[in-house]
């Protein structure tokens, strides 16, 4: 059932509205909830297919639903629309507005409607695409604050690789803290690329949404679990590589690969000159989980993370050397 | 008076990203003052100008006072500037969102740990800050409750209000917080535009900086003028918010008195012209922030009031 979470009067002729469906059993079920979120980000994608996904799979068996599947595709409609990261009309991250403010602006009203309508959920999944510049390895990031709360679940979701990060400030703006505080155990999920679908990275993490609604006792049919995560609780295990020139970034290595010391990962090249302005090197043995998509690099910009060692766990997931 | 580039970055197919420093004088670093960080703040860069201006005819007259120096920083992120864009053009970050940097970090970063090693370690630190609703404030000294902050301090610019602001998760990474976080008395000074340049108020902002100049000590000029600044919180602001979406029309200026009950502005429907609402003054105040923006949301904060003290 389609319901509108919030909606607000915009100045010409429309409703800005967020909207999610909800799927119950017929006989309402036994009150347990997950929500799948995405869309908080306009640029990513990966999300919507998995939406989709989850609802497909639910209606080829509604007889296996046990409890209720709140699915939110769609919670910055402006962003997405315009293929805009952040809410176009305001400039504004709106993953830094969270919980929000019933009494404050348009977007901070949205924000604070939204966690309230989240709120009650047994388990909450924002799914994320880091952003157009970078691919990552299907992830989930814990702070550190909820790590023994969430490693857990997240060991259950079917991705490759579970980081668990240091506990910052800004931070503290985000949904999934918000809905954290607020007793949702919230996974943040990282995966493929913005604005673009990777179907197979979809399908594996809609097996994984199928295993916890199972943990839950939300599902009762088959699920599959084909990978067990890397985890990673100790910020010094990640090294990031950072572009020391600006240029144009051709990759030689994909995401998922591992590397020895030294290894290529790509050129840095002037294409004014003809020239090659830099090498991107490996610094050390292991497992690029990210690397960079977009080939227009400034000096600064991030070009890939590996994780440090883990090589026979990696290689484990087909982590191959390249 | 000195100018040097302060940070640098080299482009693939744009000249060089500099941030370039005026300095003033020699000595103990005194006071850094620093402008627009933003592609749209161009009355911030305006103000910074008039500044350079002012303190090297200063110089030039030997009114600095001796062992003092200062350093002005115009623009923090010329890049933006010169496309427009409010933020950094590649990825959309913002540098006042980066602080205190990290130099191995990614470009806004570094730019901003760049900025950050150039006015670290000063005594005093100015910046001419901007709103992001856009509209007119009325001009004010804003510092960050940090348990840093020193009002009576503020209080020596002469603006007509000094407003604490409580700083929620995202203020942590800005360059005021941080400022203070290593030991430097800073303060944001926001002028009544943004995007626009107002010669009126960058004038009044000229002086504000000039008159706590002097009671610093840091030029030998006396003060001239300025108000008996009134210090509020930022959670005293009333906001007027719009109960539905239109046209905006507003009748007052920042600075101006109004009663409770006064007509603050109409909105308009879009197709039709009507009145679709009304909205007045909750309480007796002086407006604070008028929204400039030709339509607004439903739920915007249109209007901002102090309320008057009995």
């Amino acid at each position: 059932m389609i319901e509108t979470v919030t909606q607000i009067g915009l100045p010409v002729d429309e409703q800005l509205c967020i909207k999610k469906n909800r799927l119950i059993p017929d006989d309402g079920g036994n009150g347990r909830r997950i929500s799948v979120i995405t869309g908080i980000h306009g640029d990513e994608l990966e999300g919507q297919y998995v939406c989709w996904l989850v609802q497909q799979r639910i209606q080829k068996h509604p007889e296996c639903l046990k409890g209720t599947v709140d699915i939110y595709p769609a919670m910055n409609p402006f962003g997405i629309d315009s293929v805009t990261r952040g809410i176009p009309a305001f400039d504004l991250d709106m993953n830094r507005i969270f919980p929000g403010d019933t009494d404050g602006d348009m977007n901070e009203y949205i924000a604070a409607r939204i966690v309230e309508d989240i709120t009650g959920s047994d388990v909450a999944v924002d799914i994320h695409a880091s952003n157009i510049y970078l691919t990552e390895i299907p992830q989930i990031r814990i702070n550190k604050i909820t790590a023994d709360r969430l490693i857990p679940l997240a060991k259950k979701a079917n991705v490759d690789f579970v980081w668990v990060h240091d506990a910052s400030t800004v931070l503290e703006s985000t949904l999934a803290y918000a809905l954290n505080s607020r007793s949702v155990d919230t996974l943040v999920v990282e995966m493929g690329v913005g604005m673009r679908i990777t179907k197979e990275y979809g399908e594996q993490l809609t097996d994984g949404i199928f295993c916890l609604m199972k943990e839950k006792g939300i599902w009762s049919g088959d699920v599959h679990t084909d990978h067990i995560p890397i985890v990673c609780v100790d910020p010094d295990e990640v090294e990031f590589l950072n572009a020391q020139v600006s240029g144009v970034f051709v990759k030689t290595r994909n995401h998922g690969a591992l590397l020895r010391a030294r290894d290529e990962i790509g050129l840095i090249i002037d294409p004014l000159q003809g020239t090659v302005l830099d090498r991107v090197v490996s610094p050390c043995e292991g497992w690029l989980f990210t690397v960079r998509e977009y080939p227009l690099v400034d000096q600064g910009s991030l070009m890939a993370r590996i994780l440090k060692g883990h090589m026979d766990e990696a290689r484990l997931k087909g982590g191959v050397i390249q | 008076m000195k100018k040097e580039t302060l940070y640098e970055i080299k482009a693939i197919y744009r000249d060089d990203f500099r941030v370039t420093g005026y300095t003033f004088g020699e000595g103990e670093k005194a006071l850094c003052i620093i402008g627009s960080m933003r592609g749209n703040e161009n009355q911030q860069l305006f103000c910074c100008s008039r500044l350079v201006a002012r303190l090297k005819r200063l110089e030039e007259e030997n009114a600095l006072v001796p062992g003092k120096q200062i350093l002005v920083i115009p623009c923090a992120n010329p890049y933006s500037i010169n496309t427009k864009k409010r933020f950094w053009c590649t990825d959309n970050t913002d540098i006042n969102r980066m602080f205190p940097g990290y130099a191995l970090g990614e470009t806004t970063q570094r730019i901003a740990a760049g900025i950050f090693e150039a006015v670290k370690g000063w005594q005093y630190g100015i910046q001419f800050a901007s709103f992001y609703m856009p509209g007119a404030f009325v001009p004010h000294v804003r510092m960050m409750e940090t348990g840093y902050q020193d009002t009576e301090l503020a209080c020596e610019f002469g603006m007509p209000y000094v407003v604490v602001h409580k700083p929620r998760p995202f203020d942590t990474a800005t360059l005021n917080y941080n400022w203070q976080i290593w030991g430097t008395q800073a303060f944001s000074l926001y002028t009544t535009n943004t995007a626009r340049v107002d010669e009126e108020s960058a004038l009044q902002a000229e002086k504000a900086v000039l008159n706590f100049m002097s009671r610093r000590q840091l030029i030998k000029t006396r003060a001239k003028g300025g108000y008996h600044s009134e210090i509020v919180h930022s959670t005293d602001f009333i906001s007027v918010r719009a109960d539905c979406s239109g046209f905006l029309k507003t009748y007052v200026n920042p600075g101006q008195m109004v009663e409770k009950g006064q007509l603050l502005a109409h909105i308009l429907d879009p197709y039709e012209g009507y009145i679709r609402s009304e909205l007045t003054a909750p309480v007796h105040g002086v407006i604070s922030f008028v929204g400039d923006e030709p339509m607004t949301y439903e739920n915007t904060a249109v209007l901002k009031l102090i309320r008057e003290k009995s």
